[in-house]
């Protein structure tokens, strides 16, 4: 217990003083804020009480800004580009490793192999839940200020959503940071895994979905893949921002994605964790 | 207690049908500097692998401080540099080396201790990705002295040193082993093997071709004489030393006769030399090079230093 306590100390100083790290935090709030308050703000302002009939109602873009939303818009993200994000820190952090020689240096310090990568799947699980409710923080921050301006109630979401969202939020996220660690490890190679993971998340899933159109029994599956169960999870999730964001989904209920998405969870952190233990480290 | 720290037993490892490894048998005693010594692509970074237990072996088994190579008990004991340093790079010496102390579960003091047995201190704060060759190698051997480990494993630490940096190395790891520390050190510089080690293995083709003292890998010293004539002098040799003890050696200052025996047989051995009427042009006391000795086994040629081997 005390080794990995260690290891992960070790691993949080040194992700810490990376400046990929805070590069990557410092994208997702600003996609956070721009895709969730200043584009719709912006539209909001802009559009006409009776727009056109393909736009959002102006009451509809209001009511996602307001505080009382935020478990969900804050969260909204995380489907598509807040897992690409969190991928790519997870594919960083366990695949640079093998290039600049800092694994092997690491695994001849003390602590068991299963331990000194644990220490990086704990700080790394620390960055994915300190993110969320830094970044719930953060939507409360800001949708309360608008609600000011815009002479709006104030109305605080209730703990228990707020819970859900953040609990939603960090299953997505961890998931997506477990698959890139694991194909960090696999590929051993930071670029080949940021790369890989990115086009099966982001294009190779879309294109089974509308494969799975075509064939037959492929639905079961392709409704059963990481994209889908976080997708679905978050669209569990309700409220008025569930349709039509870029990567919430309907397909599986709330129940099912959030065990499916478990799965995926402990499936990539337990592969890592096994091929990091067996393999040779030349 | 034992006093062997390292012992291999038919180490073997196979990379496709390439034995890198081939049957390593090798032995480390306690306190000593263990000089392995082989050409590249011998099978020392793979071996010293194993023993650390970076590499699963094909066959066979090492027995590190009397448990199984890269057991965390005995992880924690071995101080290691394997094939280069690796550290991140965005981060400074220092930083580097408290992080790995973090590992290791020790103070953070011992950092600006390593930092300065390794002359880097005063630029333990600049980047590592900004360090020079030399400076990055002993950052790698800064990192394997941290939390004072009963064994340091170093595999060519003195890669990428300037000459004086090298005799610091040298000086260092001399140090370390007089600390009661047992050191393991991999090279292709007979030299250093010669200067700093107690016992020496001699790896190449993956097999381990010779192990013992460096004295007892030379082999016993000898006489090499220059006389005139030749044939008279071979004859009062022969004499004096055995038929056996001395063979013609064809050299660039003409034929000489090597005889194998001490220096304590030079004053008689020259007496009668004298009295029978040769000519003694020369007699001195040669000693095999290790360089010598590894061509014998190997028949490889060995890459040298500047200034060669002594
Ligand atoms: N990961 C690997 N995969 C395949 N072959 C390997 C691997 N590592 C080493 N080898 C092979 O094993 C042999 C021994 O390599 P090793 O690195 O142990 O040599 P070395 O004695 O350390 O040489 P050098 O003095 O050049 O460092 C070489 O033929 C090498 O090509
Ligand atoms: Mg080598």
């Amino acid at each position: 217990m005390s080794a990995l306590l260690a290891s992960t100390r070790a691993e949080l100083l040194r992700l810490r003083r990376w400046p990929a790290t805070w590069v990557l935090i410092g994208v997702w709030f600003a996609l956070d804020l721009a895709f969730v308050y200043v584009f719709d703000y912006i539209a909001y302002r802009t559009g006409e009480a009776a727009g056109p009939a393909d736009q959002v109602p102006r009451a509809q873009l209001l009511a996602g800004l307001l505080p009382d939303a935020v478990p969900v818009a804050a969260v909204q993200g995380t489907p598509l580009f807040g897992g690409a994000i969190l991928l790519i820190l997870g594919a960083l952090a366990a695949g640079s490793g093998f290039g600049w020689g800092s694994w092997k240096t690491v695994l001849t310090q003390g602590p068991g192999r299963g331990t000194a990568f644990g220490g990086t799947l704990v700080v790394l699980a620390l960055t994915v839940v300190g993110l969320v409710l830094a970044t719930l923080g953060l939507d409360l921050a800001v949708a309360s200020v608008l609600a000011a301006v815009e002479d709006q109630p104030a109305t605080l979401p209730s703990i228990g959503a707020l819970a859900e969202g953040a609990g939603a939020g960090s299953l997505v996220l961890g998931m997506w940071c477990a698959a890139g660690v694991l194909i960090g490890v696999l590929t051993r190679s930071p670029a080949l895994a940021v790369g890989l993971g990115l086009v099966w998340a982001l294009v190779v899933e879309n294109l089974l979905r509308g494969v799975a159109d075509l064939i037959g029994g492929l639905a079961v599956v392709t409704d059963h893949l990481p994209g889908t169960a976080a997708g679905s999870l978050v669209g569990a999730l309700g409220g008025s921002t569930g349709e039509g964001t870029p990567g919430v989904q309907t397909i599986l209920t709330g129940g099912t994605a959030l065990g499916v998405l478990l799965g995926y969870l402990v499936l990539f952190a337990v592969g890592g964790l096994v091929l990091m233990r067996r393999r040779d480290l030349a | 207690m034992t006093d062997t720290i390292v012992r291999t037993d038919a180490l073997s490892k196979r990379y496709g049908d390439r034995l890198a490894v081939d049957s390593v048998s090798l032995t480390v005693r306690q306190g000593e500097v263990y000089g392995f010594l082989g050409p590249n692509g011998a099978g020392k970074t793979t071996t010293l692998r194993m023993v650390l237990g970076l590499v699963r072996p094909t066959s066979g088994r090492a027995v590190v401080l009397g448990g199984a190579p890269g057991s965390p008990p005995v992880v924690g004991r071995v101080g290691a540099l394997v094939e280069g340093p690796g550290f991140y790079p965005y981060l400074s010496g220092r930083d580097n080396l408290r992080v790995m102390a973090r590992y290791q579960q020790v103070d953070d003091r011992g950092v600006d201790a390593v930092l300065d047995r390794v002359d880097l201190r005063s630029r333990g704060g600049d980047r590592y990705s900004r360090y020079s060759l030399g400076m990055k190698q002993r950052l790698g051997v800064a990192a394997a002295l941290l939390g004072d480990p009963d064994l340091l494993v170093l595999d060519e630490p003195t890669n990428g040193l300037d000459p004086a940096g090298m005799a610091d190395m040298r000086a260092l790891l001399v140090d370390v082993a007089a600390g009661g520390q047992t050191v393991v050190l991999s090279s292709h510089l007979l030299a250093e093997v010669q200067e700093v080690c107690d016992r020496v293995g001699v790896i190449a083709g993956g097999r381990l071709l010779a192990e013992g003292t460096v004295a007892e890998l030379r082999g016993a010293t000898a006489v090499l004489l220059r006389a005139r004539p030749l044939d008279l002098a071979l004859a009062v040799v022969m004499r004096v030393s055995g038929d056996d003890a001395v063979e013609v050696v064809h050299g660039g200052a003409g034929d000489a006769l090597r005889v194998h025996a001490g220096p304590a047989l030079i004053p008689q051995l020259t007496r009668e030399l004298v009295s029978a009427g040769v000519d003694v042009l020369e007699v001195r006391t040669v000693e095999r090079s290790l360089e010598e000795v590894f061509l014998a086994m190997t028949g490889a040629p060995m890459t040298q230093p500047a200034g060669g081997a002594r």
